[in-house]
């Protein structure tokens, strides 16, 4: 046998080795492909949380582009993001507005009291249904819509520093929501 | 000692009871009823990675199952409808059968291509062991080397080892 042979075995064990370690450090299994990216954003009717009882549908998130904020006081990341959304609406002309999703709405309110309202307003999804529209699996969970309501991207998990930079700000900038830097 | 094992066999079926979710959802007849059985074990469960939605108990299952319910009895959807419906909001990942498209044709022919691959393997390696037979002059010098014994006797000889 070819002496070079001798190194298949060795050559095949390290062609596993990359691709298993490509494999796992390049997805994350919770991080699921939205289904909705290019999509517009579902035909919905809700109340809002303030002024309470007051219906809305889609129409009232085109026009602008919007983040849409998928949160719940019962949800401990939707706590680690609120500083971060509070700063960009401080600091931004983005809007955003909120999904108070599976929650007590007096709950939501003593929340958005306590800490800081970043919303423009808040729709009421108090059983799900527009949570399942959305795809959502668990809060929190954030939608970046163009002025048209078509889906540009979508984030599971906490809106941070590091997803405004790498993540947000180029498309805001596709947006003209900001500025170039 | 029997007994102790019973006592355990006995607790781990009341857990394994408790922990399937059970919901109570009223339907008009036996079919719809074992349309939405088999739907719900079809989907998996968006947030727990490796169960259906019949088997979780995660909030986001139950509102699943909740939605099939509703677009089987009361929308009259059908099979593939609702099959659309998860897979339109959800994606591919709640499907445990993939979709065929260029997408998933790695997944798809993957195993085939490896079939192929190794069936071509075997045949170089036994095209390969035929050339490397002797010729008939190395057999000649062979019988020259080992003088006496024959071939035979030498594969008997191996044998005994």
């Amino acid at each position: 046998m070819n002496r070079a042979g001798l190194f298949v075995p060795l050559g095949v064990f390290a062609l596993i080795l990359v691709v298993g370690f490509a494999g796992f450090q390049l997805t994350d299994p919770h991080q699921l492909p939205s289904a909705l990216i290019g999509k517009p954003f579902p035909e919905f009717s809700s109340t809002l949380l303030t002024p309470e009882g007051v219906s809305v549908d889609r129409s009232r998130l085109v026009g602008s582009p919007v983040l849409v904020n998928v949160w719940a006081t019962w949800c401990p990341t939707c706590k680690a993001e609120h500083d971060e959304l509070m700063r960009i609406r401080a600091t931004t002309s983005l809007r955003i507005v909120g999904v108070n999703y599976k929650d007590d709405p007096q709950q939501a309110l003593r929340w958005l009291q306590e800490f800081g309202d970043p919303y423009e307003f808040n729709l009421l999804d108090l059983d799900g249904t527009l949570g399942v529209e959305l795809g959502v699996y668990g809060a929190p969970e954030s939608f970046l819509l163009d002025a048209e309501g078509i889906i540009v991207y979508k984030r599971v998990g906490e809106i941070n520093q590091r997803i405004w930079q790498q993540e947000l700000v180029p498309r805001l900038r596709e947006l003209e929501v900001l500025g170039d830097a | 000692m029997l007994r102790r094992l019973a006592w355990v066999a006995l607790l781990m079926a009341v857990t394994v009871h408790a922990a399937s979710p059970v919901d109570v959802f009223q339907f008009p007849d036996a079919q719809l009823e074992a349309r939405y059985r088999s739907l719900i074990a079809e989907f998996r469960c968006p947030k727990c990675l490796n169960t259906n939605l019949a088997g979780s108990d995660a909030p986001i299952a139950r509102d699943l199952r909740v939605t099939v319910h509703r677009l089987v009895t009361r929308e009259a959807f059908s099979d593939a409808e609702v099959r659309a419906f998860l897979q339109a909001r959800y994606g591919d990942f709640v499907l445990y059968d993939p979709p065929f498209r260029p997408g998933t044709y790695l997944l798809w022919f993957g195993p085939g291509v490896f079939v192929v691959l190794g069936l071509v393997l075997v045949g170089f390696r036994l095209a390969h062991q035929k050339a490397a037979q002797l010729s008939s002059q190395d057999q000649a010098r062979l019988q020259a080397i080992l003088g006496d014994e024959t071939a035979e006797e030498l594969d008997d000889a191996l044998s005994d080892e």
